[in-house]
């Protein structure tokens, strides 16, 4: 069974004996004159995890996670209800309460469809179900004995490794039908290195839209062990990083993070019907130096933050957002779409079941440009070069945004000279693309880490970029 | 419509001990030498409205349950948000399988029998609110109308939006502890964006409270965050320098925060904290006190036993500027040969005994420096205390604020932040369960143009 429309059937709908006319009554107790738009969407969840801590496997968790989430929209308002009970009545109840949002009007009558599914960026597999549990659990200390073989310093390692597996069947207004089953994987590890009474801690990890066999491949999973030491290793000899505007090299891939935030949120159609982003009202103007291409895209295989369609049934695409310097685009979701009279772009996401739609993310980069990155650095007299960072933040009102380094060297005379601590990049998201200098031609996307958080609700997401050079970022360390 | 869905508070609560009840003689049959579970149920109501239209109407219903199981000291866990007898007897099972596959860990296992609570104190926590959705949206919409009426260059908005939530959860384990309790959350918050030529900027209020007769204003909440929103027009980067920082209040929790982070059991272990080792030691000057109460009646983070069932109590984590508690549950208690603390879920109700200056006092008391009031990113280092985030607030001289600050950073080192700790105001006035007035720390490196 391959389909993921029969596999969606399968595991939410037939256990709990609702076919479809019971869908078709469901929807028609949503829709009303007054509705313009309505979904229906259900979810079953499984996810499964395991940790690695004082080199033995202390705790591993199963997680089950099931429901149906019902909307009704009227003009700009929505109506929301949601069950963790997938039985006729209780979904009833949902879809009348979530209905009182638009005026009386009479109930619609729907049929449902199946939208065939043509798309496969990933396979419809259980990656829980993918290695043996024995399999997994050696994996885990094979990536510890990793970490402790590297570097006597290193005193602590934990290993996570997740695997997940969520299949979603969403029945639009218009009767059509689409599933997606969307495997998960993910391993984390953390290390802490101790020389001389100085502890410094370093992480790796990655993941994709596959099983767990992805680890497997190319020594993947003992190469996150001997990166999360290196880090921790780096850290260690590590001095104040500096503070002040100056040159920052950006590394490629993960770095990444700078365009989700400097540029990427603000970017997001519901921001933009509101005017609440720094970005509104200046599509087709320049907002980046020439030569900065950037775009979401949520058809790359395998990637976690791609989906073969978005929480709303809608193909991903690849939205340009920028090109050449020029703002071309929006992410949109269906609601944001058809107010502001454009396109969907297949960015509609949602957390769960439990949670509305909205614009989101999936996987942000820039394109590639011409310079090779040993170039890049060679040509900056006294700088900083950061090649990992943590998390990041942005304000999309005054376009200010955060991100923090977790790795990160002096540029002295077009040499990286010595690591410093890591520290907090600050600059303003409309501005700061116009200072890019130039762009390598090694361009990375990250292994596969990244959750992204917005007004609560979280989802995966990928960003990738090239070496840059952006001329004047401020940087946050302590050495004024 | 009305939100009625608790008011079968005491039913619910004995439909969950009868989940829970199950689950343990399920996982006793399949041969768990203990086991331990919490399940919760809630329902609420969830209204924004933006520039006077609704914006969502979302009604909220939420089961969780999650358990472990051991087999001597191996540990299995499971969770599920559905509350089936059939998916709960899954939920058993996969955890079951799981500890058939973890490893001995002696410290694994439940909380000491001697230190689980044996009276539940009534602690006022459980006010459901009967409130209609027409009700619900026109107090959002008063207070998004005072909001937009309070200045002129308020110029849009994020909308407000009003919740009222209430549940239950119980919390029982094989020693035969089984106990649980109702409570409320209603909370209301605005937020606004004003322009000044070019500059947008938005910030934003919020009101929380077990009580609805509890919650501030609608309007004065509305204000304020007009306020905010309108100080921080016309924002501007200042120079690279070191001065002394003026934590506001509400971002002071932060601090507060990474200590209680810090000195966390689990850090401690894992020798991923800054303060290590550091029991017994001055941490901050003589004058500091911080203490939790979890007892406190209505507060939002008050409850009668911890995640584990030990009851909990009020303690001082400092003392005269020495740290002198831990926060630990049982486990992390064992790995460090300490007993638990009664912690297992986090700190609750965490305060700061606060000094006699306001906020104006605290500003004079500066002179010139910066008052920070929004800060930004995950720059905080567990393992080392280095602390460097995005900052905006005021420059300040002269006791005075002179004019508002973007696009700068902050940075410094906990340990020393903490020892350089001048003055806690007494200007505790924003709604939470951790509580303290503004922090005045002796020297930053702020970095900027």
């Amino acid at each position: 069974m391959n389909d993921p429309i029969a596999i969606a059937r399968n595991s939410i709908l037939n256990p709990v004996g609702l076919g479809d006319a019971d869908l078709d009554r469901l929807l028609s107790g949503l829709t009303s004159a007054a509705v313009d738009a309505a979904d229906i969407y259900f979810q079953s969840g499984r996810l499964e995890s395991w940790v690695l801590e004082d080199g033995i496997i202390k705790d591993g968790t199963f997680n089950i996670e099931q429901g149906a989430g019902l909307r009704a929209v009227s003009g700009e308002k929505t109506g929301f209800a949601y069950s963790d009970e997938l039985r006729l009545p209780a979904l009833e109840e949902a879809a009348r309460t979530a209905r009182a949002i638009a005026r009386a009007g009479q109930q619609g009558r729907v049929q449902v469809g199946r939208t065939p599914m043509v798309r496969r960026l990933y396979e419809p597999l259980d990656p829980v179900a993918s290695l043996p549990d024995v399999a997994k659990l050696a994996l885990l200390h094979q990536v510890d004995a990793e970490a402790r073989r590297q570097d006597p310093r290193v005193c602590e390692v934990t290993v996570s490794l997740v695997a997940a597996l969520d299949t979603i069947l969403i029945l639009s207004d218009d009767g059509a039908l689409t599933a997606d089953v969307r495997p998960l994987v993910r391993m984390s590890v953390s290390v802490i290195a101790e020389a001389n009474g100085r502890r410094e801690q370093g992480s790796s990890g990655g993941g994709a839209r596959r099983d767990l066999s992805y680890f497997l491949e190319d020594d993947r999973a003992l190469g996150f062990a001997r990166e999360a030491v290196r880090q921790a290793l780096v850290n260690l000899e590590a001095d104040a990083a500096p503070a002040g505007t100056m040159t920052v090299v950006l590394g490629p891939g993960w770095p990444g993070v700078l365009l989700h935030e400097a540029v990427g949120h603000g970017l997001e159609g519901d921001f933009n019907r509101k005017g609440t982003s720094a970005f509104a009202g200046r599509l087709g103007q320049r907002v980046a130096a020439r030569g900065v291409t950037v775009v979401d895209d949520g058809t790359l295989v395998g990637r976690r933050g791609s989906l073969n369609v978005d929480d709303e049934g809608v193909e991903t695409q690849c939205t340009v957002l920028i090109e050449d310097g020029i703002l071309r685009g929006f992410m949109q979701d269906k609601l944001n779409a058809r107010l502001m009279g454009v396109p969907t772009t297949g960015n509609g996401r949602r957390e769960s079941y439990a949670h509305l739609p909205m614009p989101r993310m999936t996987n942000t980069y820039m394109l590639a440009g011409s310079h090779a990155p040993g170039e890049i650095i060679a040509s900056v007299p006294k700088g900083l070069y950061a090649v990992n960072f943590g998390g990041g933040q942005v304000d999309i009102t005054s376009g200010k945004f955060v991100f923090s380094a977790s790795e990160a060297y002096l540029i002295e005379n077009g040499r990286v000279t010595r690591p410093v601590k890591g520290a907090t990049l600050i600059g303003n998201g409309p501005d700061v693309l116009t200072r890019v200098a130039m762009i390598g031609n090694d361009l990375a996307l990250d292994q596969g880490v990244g959750t992204c958080g917005k007004e609560g609700q979280s989802v995966p997401v990928g960003v990738g970029q090239p070496t840059l050079r952006i001329d004047g970022l401020t940087v946050g360390g302590t050495t004024a | 419509m009305t939100i009625t869905a608790f008011d079968d508070a005491h039913d619910r609560l004995a439909h969950l001990h009868d989940t829970i009840d199950a689950l343990l003689q399920e996982a006793k049959r399949r041969g768990a030498t203990a086991a331990e579970a919490v399940v919760s149920g809630s329902a609420g109501i969830e209204v924004a409205v933006r520039l006077g239209e609704v914006e969502t109407v979302e009604h909220t219903r939420d089961n969780g349950l999650s358990l472990s199981v051991y087999f001597g000291h191996c540990k299995g866990s499971a969770s599920t948000s559905d509350l089936s007898p059939a998916a709960v007897r899954e939920a058993v099972r996969a955890a079951c399988a799981i500890a058939s596959h973890t490893q001995p860990d002696t410290c694994a296992g439940l909380a000491d029998p001697a230190r689980l609570a044996t009276e539940i104190p009534d602690l006022d926590l459980y006010h459901p609110w009967d409130l209609s959705v027409e009700e619900a949206i026109r107090i959002a919409v008063a207070c998004e109308d005072a909001a937009r009426a309070a200045d002129p260059r308020i110029t849009n908005s994020e909308g407000a939006s009003l919740s009222s939530h209430a549940g239950v959860q119980v919390y029982g384990n094989s020693h035969g502890f089984i106990a649980g309790y109702p409570t409320t959350r209603h909370g209301l918050s605005c937020a606004v964006i004003g322009q000044d030529g070019d500059s947008m900027q938005r910030d934003y209020w919020w009101t929380n409270a077990r009580a609805a007769a509890d919650l501030e204003d609608p309007e004065r909440v509305g204000r304020r965050a007009a306020e905010r929103t309108v100080a921080r027009l016309g924002a501007r980067q200042i120079g690279t320098c070191q001065a002394p920082v003026l934590f506001r209040a509400e971002v002071a929790t932060g601090l507060l925060r990474n200590l209680t982070g810090a000195i966390n059991g689990a850090a401690l272990y894992r020798r991923a904290s800054f303060l290590l080792d550091h029991l017994g030691q001055r941490i901050f000057p003589g004058f500091v006190r911080i203490y939790e109460d979890p007892l406190l009646p209505r507060g939002l983070s008050s409850a009668p036993f911890d995640g584990e069932g030990v009851a909990t109590a009020a303690k001082d984590f400092v003392t005269e500027g020495v740290l002198r508690s831990y926060v630990l549950d049982t486990y992390s208690g064992c790995r460090l040969g300490m007993p638990t603390t009664g912690n297992a879920g986090g700190v609750r109700n965490l305060h700061i005994a606060m000094g006699p200056l306001d906020l104006p006092g605290l500003l004079r008391e500066m002179g010139t420096g910066l008052l920070v009031t929004e800060l930004m990113g995950s720059g905080v280092n567990p393992v080392t205390g280095d602390y460097s985030r995005g900052a905006a607030g005021f420059w300040v001289e002269g006791g005075e604020i002179a004019f508002p600050v973007e696009e700068i950073t902050i940075a410094g080192n906990l340990k020393r932040m903490y020892q350089g700790l001048l003055a806690v105001g007494n200007d505790c006035d924003f709604p939470g369960s951790t509580r303290t007035g503004s922090w005045l720390i002796d020297e930053m490196t702020i970095a900027g143009h």
